[in-house]
């Protein structure tokens, strides 16, 4: 039976239907069972994920291989991270409610069958399982008006970009005749010239994806939404519905596109360009620590689609490397803004964090170590992110990408020095509160992860090789 | 195996960052915890320099080749490994860098009162990162220990610096990482087309002509700025006023030879085409920064920027002696980096001492210093001397020689070296003249306190190796005499195959 293949997403939807009972079912608030169920049910998913065989099933809308294992255990991984570093926040503001933690789980599911879609259809279903939490949890906090202008920015703009992914697939679909990702390959890899149609639907497909990474042009909503939102749903956007959607746009363009790369390369090149100079420039006159970050993971978005705009496997391994170091760095920052309180109020101005350095070492050595990381200096793994990605687009010839790449990173450099100079030269304005058990793991786990990186890099990388291997046969 | 018996050079490059980890973990109150901070960062460095003695002493100075190698595998598939190695030329930068660390922390024993832990742990992580730059026989382990200097400086600057110290700390950061991701490019494209980032591996392969002015300027954007060499050289004197006084200590000691190291062991072996190409290039731009720097230096009214901008002058010298492609300029470019590393230490560690006792770094906040604090004036004396080149100490030895070495390719630049050296001595003996003789107007200065005790310990050393550099340079000049020798004769074998190619 071909559905065994899918055992892993499965499991993670059976388990989130239980969840949702045992949430309904007893009277008190179960918030914490919950969402430690959740962090359980995403962690054995991950481990089923390790154990998957490959091959296509469910009628070929559904593939399995080592790309997809990597990706998805990157994005269950963050998912869970979230999930933790949401438990005190929601307990202190309110929100300890435990559809939280279903929805992200049915948020995962989404995402995983993104990263396992192989037709234009599941690719479509993926995307909206993974969207339509989204938008709940954007506005998980109802009574703010802030967070209620986030879901709604998010779920107007998200259907757009969802109207013109199903637009360009129609397109796709109506000049090639199939839907199947491997058919297409084969009907594109047959034909000289792609007819304009064809041309047309992958561009559509590519702005339908574009945004959901939040590349430019179509980033509007990412800093409004990342500031509304609650702050763990904003850590939970910044990693893994990103990740599920560069995957899908790897697999996408590399896959049934992957002849046609004369005619996408140039798209992408574009929007990594732009985001790249968007995210390190527009990022300087931020004072909202959220806004800053959504800025900033414009950025990294563009050196990720570096490796894609490359388009080789040297390319596609830097990308995956990038998103995966991408992921921790980010969880890191985000544990710190989660704990950022001053008696009791969360806060999240940037001048808020003013005499870290004195008032909470270890916190401020963790943020300094995520800033100089994301800033891209060695010996941090940040670095070895831009190195590879750096390397391919060398190797590739594309020296404009690559010198404009390495400029924005210096431009960047300075507003997550900035944040270095408030934590350390600064003045303390007053303590922050200290930070819970659940955020120092994070911070720990993920920090350390960062500053010893250098040491053992080879495993990550060999991950990396081979599901880049396995995407482009 | 190497000379030494065990992995020498990772234990010298990690040792302080066990010392501080060490520091980390003191917990109690704030005075115990920045007396056993003090204590261990004394010590951990300390123990690094006696270490590094077995380099002295081990050392085969009859040899170009590297020694004391140690190799592991990092990612064996992309031929990039964790090679550490060192030759003629890397050796005695390795010995500056454990000299100076221990001298500095002396140096900021009672002037650092505010996050003593925090400045032990940043000045020895630093030591960490110059050691292993200059250890480094990997392309991607050096780029990895030459940007991570970044880090702890950053901090240095910004935490402990002056008035405008974040500014300063911004700019010299913004302004180094600028010049070296241009740089990262550069390896990125050796690494790629020569499979390795093996350093020795590199030297075998041969950069193509087309690629090589490229990789120069990718280089040379890098480096220049690490030197610093004129324009590129405003962010020293920002850097250097507003760092306390042995973040100046290192900056001037280690950190600018980073740049002239990257030039000796990088440009000139990997690209010699480009390097003889461009020699006139950096040749003007030496001269340039020589004459207008000194000029600059003449009227400032700040000590420390006085010095700073004297050591964009003497580093003027340095590139202009590895330019020059011969043994003489070569070996004074070497000799001028180690000597003014000690000399130009010293003279911030005098500004320093000043410093402390008044909290001013204005020339005309002083005058007359030599009657209250003669032994101190002594010591200044002597330091200034020897960066204006009195023969007998340290800077005369280098600096000569790169006249020589620049004679037999230009006289011109020899000339504007040797100018150099004339106004060299106008604005050093005149900043002289200003402290330490003439009236005593201020009557705060009466009451000012001769060098303590530890201000001793700290000089004797660097006035020990001042005097020896001067009188008897041979075990220094030994020591890369084979390397340089070496260097040299590569160079001319790799322009005269490139000329009978172009036949």
């Amino acid at each position: 039976m071909s559905w065994t293949l899918a055992l892993p997403e499965l499991v993670l939807g059976c388990s989130g239907l239980v969840l949702l009972l045992a949430g309904v079912i007893p009277k008190t608030e179960t918030f914490f069972p919950i969402t430690m169920g959740a962090i359980g049910a995403l962690l054995l998913t991950a481990v089923l994920v390790l154990g998957q065989g490959e091959g296509t099933a469910l009628g070929g809308h559904y593939v399995a291989d080592s790309f997809s294992g990597f990706m998805k255990i990157l994005s269950l991984g963050a998912a869970a991270i979230a999930l933790l570093v949401s438990l005190d926040f929601n307990e202190k503001e309110g929100l300890a409610r435990f559809e939280f933690p279903v929805l992200v789980v049915f948020a995962s599911l989404g995402a995983m069958l993104m990263i396992s879609a192989n037709d234009l259809m599941s690719l479509y279903l993926g995307l909206e399982l993974l969207s339509l939490p989204l938008y709940v949890i954007a506005a998980f906090n109802r009574d703010n008006a802030r967070s209620a202008e986030a879901g709604l920015k998010y779920f107007v703009l998200g259907a757009l970009a969802s109207g013109l992914l199903l637009y360009g697939s129609s397109l796709v679909y109506g000049f090639a005749g199939t839907t199947n990702f491997d058919r297409l390959a084969d009907a594109f890899s047959a034909s000289q010239d792609a007819s304009p149609g064809v041309v047309v639907g992958v561009v559509f497909v590519i702005a339908g994806l574009a945004f959901k990474v939040s590349a430019v042009p179509f980033h509007m909503w990412t800093p409004d939404v990342y500031e509304g939102a609650p702050t763990p749903v904003t850590a939970y956007f910044a990693s893994a519905p990103k990740v599920a959607a560069i995957a899908l746009l790897a697999r996408v363009l590399l896959g049934p596109f992957g002849d046609l790369a004369a005619q996408w390369q140039q798209v992408i090149l574009l929007v990594s360009i732009g985001s790249m100079i968007l995210g390190s420039f527009a990022a300087i006159g931020q004072s909202n620590l959220k806004r800053l970050m959504a800025y900033s993971s414009i950025g990294h978005v563009g050196y990720a689609l570096m490796g894609l705009a490359v388009s080789s496997d040297i390319g596609l391994r830097g990308l995956l490397v990038y998103m995966a170091i991408y992921v921790f760095m980010n969880m890191g920052s985000f544990a710190v803004l989660v704990a950022m309180r001053r008696q009791g109020r969360a806060v999240e101005r940037i001048e808020d964090l003013a005499g870290l350095g004195r008032t909470d070492p270890t916190m401020a050595l963790w943020m300094a170590v995520f800033m100089f990381s994301m800033a891209g200096i060695p010996p941090l793994a940040g670095f070895f992110g831009k190195l590879y990605v750096f390397l391919a687009a060398v190797q590739g010839g594309y020296w404009t990408l690559a010198v404009i790449g390495v400029l924005t990173s210096v431009v960047s450099a300075y507003y997550y020095l900035r944040i270095v100079k408030v934590m350390y030269f600064d003045e303390a304005v007053g303590a922050l509160d200290r930070a819970p058990a659940s955020l120092t793991i994070v911070m720990a786990g993920t920090g350390l992860f960062t500053l010893f990186f250098c040491l053992w890099p080879a495993p990550m990388l060999a991950a990396a090789q081979a599901a880049a291997a396995a995407l482009l046969g | 195996m190497n000379a030494a018996g065990f992995p020498l050079l990772s234990l010298l490059t990690f040792l302080p960052l066990a010392g501080a980890a060490i520091i980390m973990s003191v917990r109690g109150d704030d005075e115990v915890v920045a007396r056993n901070a003090r204590w261990t960062a004394l010590w951990t460095s300390l123990i690094v320099f006696l270490l590094s003695l077995i380099l002295w002493a081990r050392f085969d100075t009859a040899s170009a080749a590297f020694q004391f190698e140690e190799k592991l595998d990092w990612l064996p598939e992309f031929g990039v490994g964790y090679h550490m190695g060192v030759d003629g030329i890397s050796v005695l930068f390795v010995l500056l860098s454990t000299a100076l660390t221990p001298l500095c922390i002396l140096a900021s024993w009672e002037s650092v009162t505010s996050r003593v832990r925090e400045y032990m742990v940043a000045f020895l992580v630093l030591e960490t990162m110059m050691v292993g730059m200059f250890c480094a026989l990997d392309f991607i382990v050096f780029y990895v220990f030459f940007e991570a200097v970044l880090i702890p400086m950053f901090l240095i600057i910004g935490v402990w610096g002056g008035a405008r110290r974040v500014y300063a700390a911004f700019k010299f950061f913004l302004y180094t990482l600028l010049g070296s991701v241009l740089m990262l490019l550069a390896i990125l494209y050796l690494w790629y087309n020569a499979g390795t980032t093996d350093i020795p591996a590199l030297f075998q392969y041969q950069v193509p002509r087309a690629a090589q002015a490229w990789i120069f300027f990718a280089f040379f954007a890098s480096f220049a700025v690490k030197v610093p060499m004129w324009p590129v050289h405003t962010w020293l004197p920002d850097a250097h006023v507003e760092a306390p006084t042995a973040g100046s200590v290192i900056l001037a000691g280690v950190l600018l030879k980073m740049g002239a190291y990257g030039f000796l062991r990088f440009t000139l072996p990997l690209l010699p085409e480009a390097s003889a190409t461009f020699a006139p290039l950096i040749f003007a731009l030496s001269v340039i920064a020589v004459v207008y720097t000194s000029l600059v230096a003449l009227a400032q009214e700040d000590m420390k920027k006085l010095i700073a901008y004297s050591s964009v002058a003497h580093m003027g010298i340095v590139t202009i002696g590895i330019f020059t492609f011969n043994q003489q300029g070569l070996s004074g470019a070497l000799f001028t980096m180690l000597a003014h590393g000690v000399v130009s230490g010293a003279l911030f560690l005098c500004v320093g001492v000043l410093y402390d006792r008044v909290h001013s770094r204005e020339i005309m906040r002083y005058g007359g210093v030599a009657k209250i604090m003669p032994a101190y004036a002594l010591v200044f004396m002597l330091f200034t001397m020897a960066s204006i080149g009195l023969p007998g100490l340290a800077n005369f030895v280098g600096e000569f020689l790169v006249i020589v070495g620049a004679w037999r390719v230009n006289p011109w630049v020899a000339f504007g070296a040797a100018l150099g050296m004339i106004l060299g001595a106008g604005y050093m003996l005149y900043l002289y003249r200003r402290v330490s003789f003439g009236k005593i107007t201020r009557e705060d200065l009466k009451a000012l306190l001769d060098l303590s005790p530890r201000e001793y310990v700290v000089f004797a050393p660097l006035i020990v190796l001042t005097l020896w550099m001067g009188i008897y340079p041979q075990p220094f000049l030994s020591f890369f005499e084979a390397s340089v020798a070496a260097l040299v004769a590569r160079h001319e074998a790799a322009l005269n195959l490139s000329r009978l190619a172009g036949m």
